[in-house]
């Protein structure tokens, strides 16, 4: 068993990444066997949304029909890394997989959620959450307690700041330096119009620096899916089938 | 008289820019090595912990398992005697630098998880043990474990390529020969891993 997932990651060399079927995510629920329906699939998608937004942990889940004799755990773990779920300051990401037709699933957690999601806690979330419901074919049923088990360990564990929190913690002393040197500038500055030519430009490069907040702006409520933060994995995890 | 000297002086001042010139390639080049090899021997010591962990996980699976009384005796012992050898075998950082040690402690490693391998398909003979609780909760901790030495000597062997190539290199090769940054090993795949051990019953 051990060997297999050794021969499996160490016979792959780094190039043989680069192909493989890895979807790029855009949603925090996808389910590309049609076995949940869309209203379903888009109270998972509000919920991992939602905790994403007041956390900045990122849970994506993805249900695949088939690993088509591939190793769970490496696909897991390729997926979560390609996708960066998870911030990258923090590594706050788990992606929930479930191989529909091969009966497996795997919750792969990010190094950030390593403390409260173990190894043996995902292992317990999937035998006594989900696969109860999955061996009566409740699919949804399974990958909703499970999600909802999932984020009861991991809330609490990382806060969302606040998009203005954080620009004035980051921007604060940067602006000020700015506002310093447009200062000095316009005292030494001679003809009025360079002046407000380089002014007009300081500040409009720091306003556009204003738009360019990571992943959490306030303003993604509506509208757009999911995008990964940069967050890293280091294979932690469980894994199950039913 | 004057123009010998400015001749004499310009070849000076020619030679001293080129000996500059070759003292900051050379400690550009040093001063790379050194980087890329601190994230090697970092990688290297992510690597150590996981099989330490792995190693601290065993005492508790092995009481677990011996709880049950007729258990096979063999795969246990098994067990404890691999482990025994891997935790005897010293790990310094030059282990990265002796490629007959590096060898070594994959071998150790690699009988070691041989061990455990064959101590878990024989307790699928055991729905009792099993079931136990306490005992799923340590199987999903070796099974973490070993997912996750998998991942960093992955993540190691990465390193250590970018470090090989880059001392391999011409010409900066030769910065890396005269200040001794040697090739560092690769973790491969032991001889044998692709077969599942068979337990007779």
């Amino acid at each position: 068993m051990w060997l297999k997932y050794l021969l499996l990651f160490l016979l792959l060399l780094p190039d043989a990444f680069a192909s493989g079927n890895y979807p790029a995510l855009s949603k925090y629920a996808t389910d590309l066997t049609g076995t949940l329906s869309q209203s379903e699939l888009n109270s998972l998608e509000q919920k991992l949304r939602t905790f994403f937004d007041s956390t900045s942990t990122q849970i994506v889940f993805l249900m695949i029909p088939s690993l088509d004799g591939g190793s769970l755990e490496e696909y897991s773990y390729e997926v979560a890394a390609r996708n960066k779920i998870g911030t990258k300051e923090n590594n706050n990401g788990a992606l929930f997989l479930v191989v529909k037709n091969d009966r497996q699933l795997r919750i792969e957690v990010g190094y950030g959620l390593e403390g409260v999601l173990t190894d043996a806690t995902s292992s317990y979330i999937i035998r006594n959450e989900v696969v109860p419901s999955f061996k009566n074919d409740n699919y949804f049923e399974g990958i909703n307690l499970g999600i909802n088990a999932i984020i009861a360990v991991t809330a609490g564990e990382y806060k969302q700041i606040k998009d203005k929190d954080k620009k004035s913690g980051k921007g604060f002393p940067f602006q000020i330096i700015m506002f310093i040197i447009i200062a000095i500038i316009s005292m030494i500055g001679g003809r009025g119009r360079g002046r407000g030519l380089l002014i007009g430009g300081v500040l409009g490069s720091m306003a556009g620096s204003r738009g360019g907040s990571f992943g959490g702006s306030s303003g993604g409520g509506s509208f757009g899916g999911f995008s990964g933060g940069g967050g890293s994995f280091g294979g932690g995890g469980a894994s199950g089938s039913w | 008289m004057k123009k010998g000297l400015i001749i004499g002086l310009s070849i000076a001042g020619g030679i001293i820019v080129l000996l500059l010139i070759l003292y900051s390639w050379i400690v550009g080049g040093y001063n790379s090595f050194v980087s890329m090899d601190e994230e090697v021997k970092k990688s290297w010591s992510q690597v150590e912990n996981l099989y330490q962990r792995r190693m601290d996980l065993i005492p508790n699976l092995v009481n677990t398992v011996k709880g049950y009384a007729n258990f096979e005796q063999k795969t246990l012992t098994d067990v404890i005697s691999a482990r025994s050898r891997a935790s005897q075998f010293n790990i310094t950082p030059e282990v990265l630098n002796d490629p007959k040690a590096f060898q070594k402690f994959q071998q150790v490693q690699g009988e070691l998880s041989g061990a455990l391998s064959r101590l878990m398909v024989t307790v699928e003979n055991y729905p009792q043990l099993k079931a136990n609780e306490n005992f799923l909760q340590l199987q999903s901790q070796l099974e973490g474990t070993e997912n996750r030495i998998a991942v960093e000597r992955m993540k190691f062997n990465e390193t250590a390529k970018v470090y090989n190539t880059a001392v391999k290199q011409f010409p900066k090769a030769m910065i890396a020969n005269f200040f001794g940054f040697r090739e560092k090993p690769y973790f491969s795949a032991l001889a044998g891993a692709d077969v599942a051990p068979k337990v007779e019953f």
